[in-house]
């Protein structure tokens, strides 16, 4: 396999002061998916925006397709892809109009722009909009128009900065299937996120950053069993019977589940299959829980066990 | 969404370096001047202030200014198509520290395109805008009895002159918007710039009623220079003297050009 990204040392201090990257460094095999994990000002833009040449690096290097981003910029942007939080289409121009102008930028005749555009636009469920100015569209519209344009050359790298951050579920879910149909067709992806269940669901790769440095890397199995499980909660009706709940898991389950009140926290390591055999168990006791939640663990749970800090989540860097 | 293939990619046509920047150009002029036509409300504002200056110099103060030669409207029109033009050019410094707020130029850096062209799009659709304000101002000129004093091919070379002028002068605020932190900024940084240079010139009072130090700027700067130009293709006056002024004004818009074009680009490439 070779590499499409590859990252070593980076560093960028902006201002003389902050430093946003602190020796960033990962490598992102041909036809994979990386998740760049972290919370707000972490450094996954400034990363994206050193690997897509619109940031020069104090130090440390990187190539994208075994191109120099620094020296040899031009030719990475013609293989690169770059959609998200900072990359914006034009809010005047229609959603056709924009995917024409990248197409145009890219030296594609008008023709072949406007038929690229088309074909987009049908692709990404937006011929019916095509003609209205996109600052009338929704944001998961918008987001689709973004990555539509980061798409009209069909880049062998794609780069997604926060692909689905302020998206609604089904939004998000639609912007999910486009990465992985693009996966499908050998597109190699960088995306950054915030949630590990995004990271979960489409990377083969997860770097978590924290403060402009990798701070843990692996297979999202891999983390997620070293760094955060699943967790079932289940509410009683009195701190009295949660602890009698609890006592019939503390000898025979595989982790020891925590009382917190009138709430009993059993981690769940082995799927559904476990989930109904903690329920089978309280049955069989004649026990009932009021309520019950299974809490997938968050980047939040990651970050807690990695720095023992909670990470700042939120909408902007 | 599925059941579609992803189109088929184009094969990008091939062109020497300069016919690529010019394409790029071409593009992103074609994307600014979509804007002004699809936010009319936009060019509608930014034509009812010089018709407003029209309207107040022509009738609540004209009557207080003396000018020799020739009369009041006739010496100020000149004066008039110098700063409506100037003072569009805000537009080119909002237009930019807008594109850069909304990530637009953060898309267009990662783009294969020529560094200048988002600049000489903004430029250029800026100077094609300024033609219509020059028309605009024309009629409402004529309208309130205006005058060419010469010909009517004078007054193309001085309309040709100004859009000259004003497009070399943009390039500073071209510098400006990309310095800004905001657009909101970048529109409030033109004025300590344009008041001066507009109010303290020859456009609307002749430089003979100021006090000594200040005339000495109004006499020597380049706006000046402009109205002189554009009052002396128009009217044949002051003086005989028009090519002076014409050379005079084609000298400050090369330096304007060759001063902020570079740093301009300069600003551009390290942006953000």
């Amino acid at each position: 396999m070779t590499a499409a990204i590859e990252a070593e040392g980076l560093t960028k201090t902006f201002g003389g002061e902050l430093l946003a990257l602190n020796g960033v460094g990962f490598t992102v095999e041909e036809g994979t998916v990386l998740g760049l994990l972290g919370p707000n000002g972490a450094g996954k833009t400034t990363t994206v925006r050193v690997l897509t040449t619109t940031l020069v690096p104090d130090s440390g290097w990187a190539r994208v397709n075994g191109l120099d981003v620094v020296k040899d910029a031009n030719k990475v942007r013609s293989s690169i892809g770059l959609a998200g939080q900072y990359a914006a289409v034009d809010a005047n121009l229609t959603g056709r109009e924009n995917l024409r102008m990248v197409g145009q930028l890219f030296q594609l005749s008008r023709k072949d722009a406007s038929r690229v555009a088309d074909e987009l636009l049908e692709h990404f469920n937006l011929t019916e909009a095509a003609n209205r100015p996109s600052k009338t569209y929704s944001g998961g519209m918008r987001r689709r128009l973004d990555i539509a344009a980061a798409l009209v050359v069909r880049p062998p790298v794609l780069f997604l900065d926060e692909p689905t951050t302020g998206l609604d579920p089904n939004s998000r879910t639609a912007v999910w299937q486009v990465v992985e149909d693009l996966v499908a067709n050998g597109t190699t992806v960088l995306l950054t996120t915030q949630y590990l269940e995004e990271a979960d669901r489409l990377a083969d790769n997860i770097v978590v950053v924290d403060r402009g440095a990798v701070i843990a890397e692996g297979t999202p199995a891999t983390l997620k069993a070293t760094l955060g499980e699943t967790v079932l909660d289940l509410g009683f009706s009195d701190v009295v019977a949660a602890s009698a709940a609890s006592k019939l898991f503390v000898s025979s389950w595989p982790a020891p589940p925590v009382l917190d009140g009138s709430t009993l926290e059993l981690p769940i390591d082995a799927g559904p299959s476990q989930v109904m055999m903690a329920l089978r168990k309280l049955d069989e006791a004649g026990m009932a829980p009021t309520s019950m939640t299974l809490r997938e663990p968050s980047l939040d749970d990651v970050f807690l066990s990695l720095t023992g800090r909670r990470a700042e989540l939120g909408e902007d860097n | 969404m599925t059941s579609i293939v992803l189109p088929q990619a184009a094969t990008p046509v091939k062109r020497s370096k300069l016919r690529r920047s010019i394409n790029d150009c071409i593009v992103v002029t074609e994307r600014n001047l979509v804007a002004y036509v699809r936010i009319p409300d936009q060019l509608f504002f930014s034509s009812v202030q010089p018709i407003m200056f029209v309207l107040l110099f022509r009738y609540v103060f004209g009557g207080a200014i003396a000018t020799p030669g020739m009369s009041y409207v006739d010496y100020l029109m000149p004066g008039i198509f110098v700063q409506s033009l100037l003072f569009g050019c805000v537009s080119t410094s909002v237009g930019l520290a807008e594109d850069l707020q909304k990530g637009l130029i953060e898309r267009f850096r990662s783009l294969p395109m020529a560094r200048s062209a988002v600049l000489f799009g903004r430029t250029i659709s800026d100077a094609v805008r300024n033609v219509f304000v020059m028309i605009l101002i024309t009629v409402v000129g004529f309208a309130v009895g205006f005058r060419i004093g010469t010909s009517i091919g004078l007054y193309l070379v001085a309309f040709a002159l100004l859009i000259l002028f004003a497009f070399c002068f943009s390039w500073v605020f071209a510098f400006i918007g990309l310095s800004a932190s905001n657009s909101e900024t970048a529109g409030l940084m033109a004025f300590p710039i344009l008041f001066p240079l507009t109010f303290a010139s020859t456009a609307f009072v002749p430089a003979e009623s100021m006090p000594t130090w200040l005339r000495w700027f109004a006499e020597h700067q380049p706006v000046s220079i402009a109205v002189n130009a554009t009052r002396g293709l128009m009217q044949g006056g002051p003086g005989a003297d028009t090519t002076h002024w014409v050379v005079m004004t084609l000298i400050w818009s090369a330096i304007f050009l060759v001063v902020f074009v570079p740093l301009a680009v300069w600003r551009y490439r390290r942006v953000g």
